[in-house]
């Protein structure tokens, strides 16, 4: 999609120029995931493949309902099952769709080393502009969620698109269309904010006191947000990140480190050239070659009686 | 190949050939690293055949990179060994700095900055190596959880700069002090270079201390 809204991209990888913004009006936009409305069925992973044509390889049976085991380059949503026994000695029951989260501070985005591989549009969705890609991988070590996933057979990374082609001619993500509970909503952000506002009042009158938003300010928020129930403790959600934030190891090598690094060897190559030619060169005058020739003459005398 | 009558072998025909295979290595892994390092330089993948093709042979000349330098270590660490007199020849770094060579201490075969070099680059290398291992997405991607690949290319990063800084320096001193390149393009020096920069060398030639491994050719 990358042509059809070269003028969308409020973000782009590896790029130091301001990208195009004339068009910078876009709504943002935001997928609400209802953790606390969701029944497991799988009908979102089933769309994901459908719209997406993606045909993740058969597995094998992980003594779990989690299926495919994990996340692939053609597993770009998953629905995670957690069995948590809460203080009462209940069982509950967590499923989490899990995918890309659309970070308004995107971790992959700020890793990338290929110009223009990963693109933030400015409806706010991150997107992996896939020919683009070299297959390094550093969109992994980016990301604070876990989420990219390089192809063995072509070396590129994917991820949840968050149907990009698809909202950008007014459509909802195909998840979204196929959700028979309504525990996934698609809209402008705000609206979503809005929704889940009303959806945590009505947990908490049912006894969820700790229902809350997840909307991780660390990374400036995200496009994909989840209503939980127990919003205190995200990582119960098969490990959702309690904090997710861009690794610092990961800050510096792609901030300070950049312009440092370059400054260092430029001035390092510059001092180099002008001692050449402030000093000049080091060179052996006539008087070097003679006190040479007459150590090793001499040395040839010692030895010849 | 014509040489001056009075000629002294500084580097035999496999220490260049082995010096030329690691510096090619070199500059080819620095070139695509800075390509992938920033954004800026990202131009020269162009030089690799594009991104995918630079991404792939990174590693692969990082390895034959190791090996050489490996083989370079078997052949000059005996003449790095640091000894005393390198300290004071450092702490008179100044006079060889401002071209007054004849006030700081003779040395032998190698002076310390020489040795700073050859060891500051038995160092990195390893280092840029195994971090390099840990980040080669397509064989060792699954090996090691995401937070040490984190730290690896962190470290693989400074490390390169690091390394860069110490060939600038090489390079510039292999310049600066002149027919050092000929030493190990063609593998020759004349007693007047081994005089005015390497006098203890020269001597130590000229007592027979080295008769086996330097050839001279004299008239």
């Amino acid at each position: 999609m990358s042509d059809l809204q070269s003028q969308d991209l409020v973000r782009r990888s590896a790029s130091t120029m301001t990208p195009p913004s004339v068009r910078s009006h876009v709504e943002q936009v935001a997928k609400l995931i209802d953790v606390s409305r969701c029944i497991g069925c799988k009908a979102c992973q089933a769309a994901c493949m459908e719209w997406n044509d993606l045909r993740p390889e058969i597995g094998h049976f992980e003594g779990s309902y989690e299926n495919p085991a994990d996340l692939g380059p053609s597993v770009w949503t998953l629905m995670k099952f957690a069995e948590y026994e809460n203080e009462q000695g209940n069982l509950e029951w967590l499923i989490r769709k899990d995918g890309c989260m659309h970070c308004e501070d995107p971790g992959c985005l700020k890793a990338c080393p290929a110009p223009g591989a990963i693109v933030q549009y400015a409806n706010g969705i991150v997107d992996f502009i896939s020919d683009k890609c070299i297959g390094c991988g550093y969109c992994v070590k980016g990301c604070p969620f876990d989420i990219p996933r390089i192809s063995k057979q072509d070396h590129k990374a994917y991820k949840c698109t968050l149907c990009s082609d698809r909202v950008a001619v007014g459509q909802e993500p195909a998840c979204v269309k196929a959700c028979p509970t309504g525990a996934i909503m698609f809209g402008s952000k705000t609206t979503m904010q809005e929704w889940a506002g009303e959806r945590i009042v009505d947990l908490k009158s049912r006894g969820f006191e700790q229902a809350g938003l997840y909307d991780p300010p660390a990374v400036g928020g995200t496009h994909v947000m989840y209503v939980l129930h127990h919003a205190d403790r995200p990582s119960l959600y098969s490990g959702l990140p309690d904090h997710p934030r861009i690794s610092p190891v990961v800050e510096a090598w792609k901030g300070i480190l950049k312009p440092l690094a370059l400054i260092g060897v430029g001035l390092a190559a510059v001092v180099g050239f002008f001692h050449l030619i402030i000093e000049g060169p080091n060179e052996v005058t006539d008087e070097d070659e003679a006190a040479g020739e007459r150590v090793l003459r001499e040395s040839e005398s010692e030895k010849s009686p | 190949m014509s040489r001056p009558k009075n000629v002294i072998i500084r580097y035999s025909a496999t220490n260049r050939v082995n010096h030329w295979i690691t510096a090619i290595c070199f500059v080819l892994l620095v070139l695509s690293g800075l390509a992938m390092f920033h954004p800026m330089l990202f131009f020269l993948s162009g030089l690799f055949g594009g991104g995918q093709w630079m991404r792939a042979a990174h590693p692969w000349i990082g390895i034959v990179l190791l090996i050489s330098y490996l083989a370079m270590i078997v052949q000059f660490w005996r003449e790095n060994l640091v000894h005393q007199d390198d300290i004071e020849w450092l702490k008179q770094a100044r006079f060889i700095v401002s071209n007054q060579e004849e006030r700081a201490p003779q040395t032998g075969r190698n002076n310390a900055g020489q040795k700073i070099v050859f060891w500051s680059m038995a160092l990195l290398i390893p280092v840029l190596f195994f971090t390099g291992l840990l980040i080669w997405e397509v064989y060792f991607g699954a090996a090691t959880s995401i937070p040490v690949q984190r730290a690896a290319v962190l470290i693989h990063s400074l490390a390169a700069i690091a390394a860069i800084l110490v060939w600038i320096v090489h390079v510039f001193a292999a310049i600066w002090v002149r027919d050092s390149v000929r030493a190990m393009t063609q593998g020759y020096v004349t007693p007047g270079w081994a005089w005015r920069h390497h006098r203890k060398w020269l001597e130590e030639l000229a007592s027979g201390q080295h008769d086996e491994t330097n050839d001279r050719k004299r008239p």
